[in-house]
């Protein structure tokens, strides 16, 4: 059962990875990002935060940025959740 | 603003279109997909050109020694050179469009969240090789000596003025549910799509047939 969080969350990861429509619904919790995908690198993960911010309509303190955050799906699924129910 | 490059389809056509490119590192990753629309208008019996902003690219200036206002007159500079009719900003360019021209804003971008992104992406970066920075204490020292984000030089000057800049008044926007797909500019890496330029393309063409 995925909710809009999680639906948004991988279309985002759909646009900033260019995946084909479909594939980010193969992400499981404990699917790597961060440092699993060569081509996350520090530009492509700032986008994609600034862009959770926009479509989640939250606000990312860069203090709350660390490797934990980004390490897998799950991870970041955790926080946007947690972001969306505290705005 | 002379000395500066420019990329034009140019057959001294009636319908004449200037595009102010996107920014920084989204130039980069926008620029297949300008081209692709410029080799569509083209087709489409439009002229078109897409100028290199100065510091930028092919220029001969100092990237840190420009100022938004400076590139501001470039693009304007541009439209009357190139006798432009019509004026396309893309993303970060919308900043920049000479507002006395009819034309569109690609999904325009403020100053601001250009700025904080890069910026952000530089404390990723930094936090990666154990150094801390925050955005406040970047911005503050930037506004006095200049900051270099992905690797741009920015001037002092040009980070004061930046980060108020809002799109130029005037334009019709395009919003990227009007091309489909997801943006270009948010791909971790440069990517072209077909069907974007298609689309871009025809409501360019299209508003320039009137």
């Amino acid at each position: 059962m995925q909710t809009d969080i999680d639906q948004l969350l991988r279309h985002i990861l759909t646009d900033v990875l260019g995946l084909k429509a479909g594939q980010a619904d193969g992400f499981t919790i404990e699917t790597g990002l961060f440092g699993h995908l060569p081509e996350l690198d520090s530009m492509a993960v700032a986008g994609l935060l600034t862009e959770m911010e926009d479509r989640l309509d939250i606000m990312i303190d860069d203090d709350e940025i660390d490797g934990e955050l980004l390490e897998t799906y799950g991870s970041l699924l955790a926080f946007a959740e947690a972001k969306r129910a505290a705005a | 603003m002379a000395g500066e490059y420019a990329l034009a389809f140019d057959q001294a056509r009636a319908r004449r279109l200037l595009i102010v490119p996107a920014l920084f590192d989204e130039a980069n990753r926008m620029r297949r997909l300008t081209v692709e629309v410029m080799r569509r208008l083209d087709g489409a019996g439009i002229d078109s050109v897409l100028p290199d902003l100065p510091g930028c690219n092919e220029s001969l200036q100092p990237l840190a020694a420009q100022t938004p206002q400076g590139w501001r007159r470039a693009m304007a500079a541009a439209a009357q050179h190139f006798r432009a009719t019509h004026v396309l900003g893309i993303r970060g360019g919308a900043l920049l469009t000479p507002p006395g021209l009819p034309g569109w804003h690609y999904a325009p971008a403020k100053g601001a969240s250009i700025l904080r992104q890069l910026i952000r992406a530089r404390i990723l970066a930094a936090r990666e090789a154990g150094r801390d920075e925050s955005q406040d204490t970047l911005l503050a020292a930037g506004s006095m000596e200049g900051l270099e984000l992905s690797g741009f030089r920015l001037g002092p000057e040009f980070l004061r003025a930046f980060q108020t800049l809002t799109p130029q008044p005037g334009a019709s926007e395009v919003g990227q549910d009007m091309i489909g797909g997801g943006g270009l500019w948010l791909r971790a890496e440069p990517d072209e799509d077909r069907r974007q330029a298609d689309a871009l393309a025809a409501v360019l063409a299209i508003g320039m047939r009137a």
